[in-house]
């Protein structure tokens, strides 16, 4: 079963950290790939750039019509996500509790199930 | 599958296991890999053109790359001795084995279904040592990538070496076939839910399991249990035609064209319960089958035997303690159809308080309630059921169930 464990941020919530605290998400990453990667669980994992970047695209009615900024005003956003194949949802919570951003107060993991993959395997 | 590319599949699982008579099994890990070896090479050069003695041409290159592995690995500490083993031919080289040993693939699969191996790592293993597929094949046909099977894989074989150092012996055959039944279940079950909706896909995981499932009957063909998973697997892989239609949404078996269902798979299936199916004393599998055939024989829903499909799921409810819900309801289900949807939504009410998070439980909710007239509770347990599945094909199904009440 997949399941994408997608990280939530707060963009001054990472302005405070500690050097420490940035040391050891890096670290805890790190070690959280290639944990998952040696059981065999880790699918993917892609980090997002600010949403500063980025542009909407929706259809004001008639076609499709191009904004700047983000989807929806808020404080956190989607900053990427773990994607992997566990047996249940249980260890996909487990998984997501060994995330670094899981020990930080105002970060937050959000776990999902997915209900149609294609990897474009051949 | 390709007919020519089945019938030498069949021979990986027997090459296995005369290397693992030959070397021991604590070197399943090299052997399995010298396998997987040989049969990239018969694909590359076979090409349809099968040699005069596959099986012998199998194990000869299985063998010289297990050597070669075996060569190339320095770090091994009883290189030496090993290096002077493998001077010797093969157990099953010798005139007095001369004959093709029939638990072969038996022995093999009880090695990959270890109790002690997670359920993905044990599915994955069977599917490559016992089936013959190539990881790329695995990984395309549950849509991960290689490197993630490939990492599973070397796991799990990393862990049956520790766990594992003796080759079973055929009477440990009783006590692992639990787990080489549920094994091939769920790479039958999952096989349903990947195709649901999604491309079609390369490997055909169904076809692969009712593949295992017949060596596994040839294997014990004493034991009804594997008769019935074979069974059951036949008369569920038939209805598969009239499952999906052509949004990808599911159809259910009500709404089912039975003309499209797959003929020869229900007369084999029908004719494996009556071979085994009286006298026996009934294991889950086999009742489950029971249940599919009474099913397949059907002309239509009206015509089932409902009172009868409502008794066998009230014996596999007793049989397995009750601890699996999704036989409760589906028991339930039946009780709808022969006492009316009012005492089954009560039944259903209790599960509900103490499984909430059932799948199907909200949508066969949603189906009682608009049976019994109340479309506007009805069109909100649609919705919930809407969120609580995962299938993509059954999410569509339901949709288009809520916008036909909602109109």
């Amino acid at each position: 079963m997949k399941y994408l464990i997608v990280m939530h941020v707060d963009p001054t919530v990472l302005e405070h950290l500690t050097d420490e605290q940035q040391q050891a998400i890096g670290e805890g990453h790190a070690a959280f790939m290639a944990k998952t990667k040696e059981s065999g669980e880790f699918i993917s994992t892609q980090a997002l750039g600010d949403p500063s970047r980025s542009k909407v695209v929706r259809s004001n009615g008639v076609e499709p019509e191009v904004t700047d900024g983000p989807f929806v005003e808020a404080k956190e956003f989607l900053g990427g996500f773990y994607l992997v194949d566990v047996e249940d949802e249980a260890r996909a919570i487990e998984l997501a509790k060994q995330i670094p951003d899981a020990r930080i107060p105002g970060l937050a993991l959000e776990v999902r199930p997915v209900v149609f993959a294609d990897l474009g395997n051949d | 599958m390709r007919e020519s590319e089945s019938a030498w599949r069949e021979l990986a699982p027997r090459t296995l296991a005369r290397l693992l008579r030959s070397y021991g099994n604590d070197q399943f890990e090299l052997c399995e890999d010298a396998v997987q070896d040989a049969l990239v090479d018969a694909h590359r050069q076979w090409q349809g053109q099968l040699p005069d003695d596959p099986q012998a041409w199998l194990a000869t290159v299985a063998r010289r790359r297990y050597v070669d592995r075996v060569r190339a690995d320095a770090r091994r500490r009883e290189r030496e001795t090993r290096s002077t083993r493998l001077e010797a031919p093969l157990v099953h080289d010798t005139p007095d084995s001369d004959s093709i040993h029939d638990d072969d693939a038996l022995l093999v699969l009880q090695l990959c279904c270890h109790p002690r191996l997670p359920r993905s790592a044990q599915v994955a293993l069977t599917l490559r040592a016992v089936a013959g597929l190539t990881t790329r094949q695995i990984a395309n046909a549950y849509q991960l990538p290689e490197a993630t099977i490939a990492q599973r894989i070397t796991r799990a074989k990393r862990r049956l070496t520790e766990l594992d150092r003796v080759f079973p012996k055929p009477h440990d055959a009783v006590e692992r076939l639990a787990s080489v039944l549920d094994v091939l279940y769920v790479m039958f079950t999952e096989a349903h839910h990947t195709t649901s909706g999604a491309p079609a896909q390369d490997t055909d995981l169904a076809a692969e399991a009712i593949h295992l499932a017949r060596l596994l009957r040839q294997a014990v063909p004493d034991s009804t249990e594997a008769a019935g998973l074979l069974a059951l697997m036949l008369l569920t892989e038939a209805r598969h035609p009239a499952r999906i239609g052509p949004r990808g949404q599911l159809i259910p078996l009500d709404e089912q064209d039975r003309q499209r269902w797959h003929r020869p798979f229900i007369d084999e299936g029908l004719a494996l319960l009556d071979d085994v199916a009286p006298g026996a004393r009934p294991g889950p599998y086999l009742l489950q089958a029971c249940i599919a055939g009474l099913h397949a024989a059907a002309p239509d829903t009206e015509a089932t035997d409902w009172s009868e499909i409502h008794a066998l799921y009230t014996v596999l409810e007793h049989q397995t303690g009750g601890r699996n819900p999704t036989i409760t309801l589906n028991r339930i289900v039946a009780q709808s159809v022969v006492t009316g949807p009012a005492d089954a939504l009560s039944a259903l009410a209790a599960l509900a308080q103490e499984h909430p998070h059932l799948p199907r439980l909200a949508s066969v909710r949603a189906h009682l309630l608009e049976r019994s007239d109340r479309p506007d509770e009805a069109i909100s347990a649609y919705r919930q059921a809407i969120a609580a599945t995962v299938n993509v094909a059954e999410q569509q199904y339901l949709r288009d169930r809520l916008r036909r009440l909602a109109r």
